[in-house]
């Protein structure tokens, strides 16, 4: 029996993959990894399948201890990362074996880190997928984050990339402040005046205390709704409209005043005017936002959120013939 | 000088309820492992716990601000 001790939990830390997607109908979001690309490179970098369940720790790493030997990686959010008191570096394949420990540091940048270790954690499938939906308690371990003291089942491990194999430079992440998400205005931004829709894009937004896989709430400005007698169906708040299905990522404005962008586990609809949608690579990008960060909004079309996607998957793509060299 | 440094963003509270005593006063004495203030962050509340006892000779952000990550909290002095 393969296993990996949880010695300590972290503040945050679940089991992801690359989501579960396809129930939206029914009011399931994807969950899944936030960050998908430092997902999909811890797991190239253990020589794992595209759709492994990795480790997702939010702000403050888990205490790991082995029980076989393995290879394992660290990527997403700047934080020191030790094993067995020894520093080792992110973004390179490493090699554990039963016993060792692997401990994180205070980050130094972006909010989430992801650990993929060889064979990925093989807690059972739920709907197609391992990633944790902590709201309904599905998925993952037992549905929630992960405490002191838990175990989770590892899979059998492949042939990975040698240790030491490591993730060229300019593929890795990069923390700048000031964080950019291009957003595709619509659908309900006919409900903002054109002077509203501007400020709200010239506006540095600072991420609040309440930011977290669900959404991010954002603080920074105000923005008025064109004045209209409400629907019939639409709830008297300015920012009601009749109830529609929500983008992934989308934007919505309770109130005037806080922005909250729909995340990964977020509810999948309901009467909140969305003003706009960041696209889909920038999920990656607010992931690794932290509470107190300030992030802006830039308006694009969708051949650009294309293109963007497409980069994306070309990046990877660039990993993985790295790692193969 | 020593400082106890924030591991998390958040709101920062010194107390466990908006009506209670603070979990520690400036001059106190507290022991390794024991809960000192709180952080909100995720809408959860996680206590902030000493790594080491000493004296809190000073705390360096107030009762409600908010916090970033790896910001000093509290100056500790030796017992």
């Amino acid at each position: 029996m393969s296993q990996l001790n949880v010695v300590s939990g972290g503040l945050y830390t679940t089991v992801q993959d690359r989501g579960r997607p396809g129930h939206y109908r029914i009011g399931m979001p994807p969950s899944g990894a936030m960050d998908q690309y430092s997902c999909a490179v811890a797991n190239l970098l253990v020589g794992n399948p595209d759709d492994a369940a990795v480790l997702e720790a939010t702000y403050i790493g888990p205490r790991l201890e082995f029980t076989d030997r393995r290879l394992v990686a660290v990527t997403g959010a700047d934080a020191p990362v030790t094993l067995n008191d020894e520093p080792v570096e992110a973004w390179q394949t490493f090699a554990v074996g039963p016993g060792d420990v692997l401990a994180f540091a205070m980050i130094r940048g972006g909010a989430r880190v992801y650990i993929a270790i060889g064979g990925g954690v093989s807690v059972p499938r739920y709907l197609g997928s391992r990633s944790t939906y902590t709201l309904t308690g599905i998925g993952g371990h037992q549905g929630r984050k992960l405490a002191d003291g838990d175990t989770l089942p590892l899979g059998a491990a492949g042939d990975g990339p040698p240790a030491g194999s490591a993730v060229p430079e300019d593929l890795r992440l990069r923390f700048d402040s000031g964080i950019e998400l291009r957003t595709v205005i619509g659908l309900c931004s006919y409900r903002l005046t054109e002077a509203t829709l501007q400020s709200f894009l010239d506006t540095p937004w600072k991420v609040t205390k309440d930011a977290d896989r669900v959404g991010y709430r954002l603080r920074g400005g105000k923005l008025d709704f064109i004045e209209r007698e409400q629907p019939f169906g639409a709830g008297s708040d300015p920012a009601n409209v009749v109830d529609l299905g929500y983008p992934i990522g989308s934007i919505q404005v309770p109130g005037g005043d806080e922005p909250i962008v729909l995340l990964n586990d977020a509810v999948t609809g309901g009467g909140y005017a969305t003003i706009g949608t960041i696209i889909s690579v920038d999920r990656d990008r607010i992931a690794q936002a932290k509470t107190g960060d300030q992030v802006s909004f830039t308006s694009v079309d969708l051949d650009t959120a294309l293109a963007a996607r497409a980069r994306r998957r070309d990046r990877i793509e660039r990993v993985r013939g790295a790692l193969r060299s | 000088m020593t400082t106890i440094k924030a591991q998390m963003p958040g709101v920062f509270y010194r107390r466990p309820s908006p009506e209670a005593d603070p979990y520690v006063e400036e001059g106190g004495t507290i022991s390794e492992g024991q809960t000192i203030a709180l952080i909100e962050v995720m809408k959860t509340f996680n206590e902030i716990k000493a790594e080491q006892g000493g004296t809190i000779s000073k705390f360096l952000i107030a009762d409600g601000d908010e916090v970033d990550i790896g910001q000093d909290i509290a100056e500790l002095g030796s017992v």
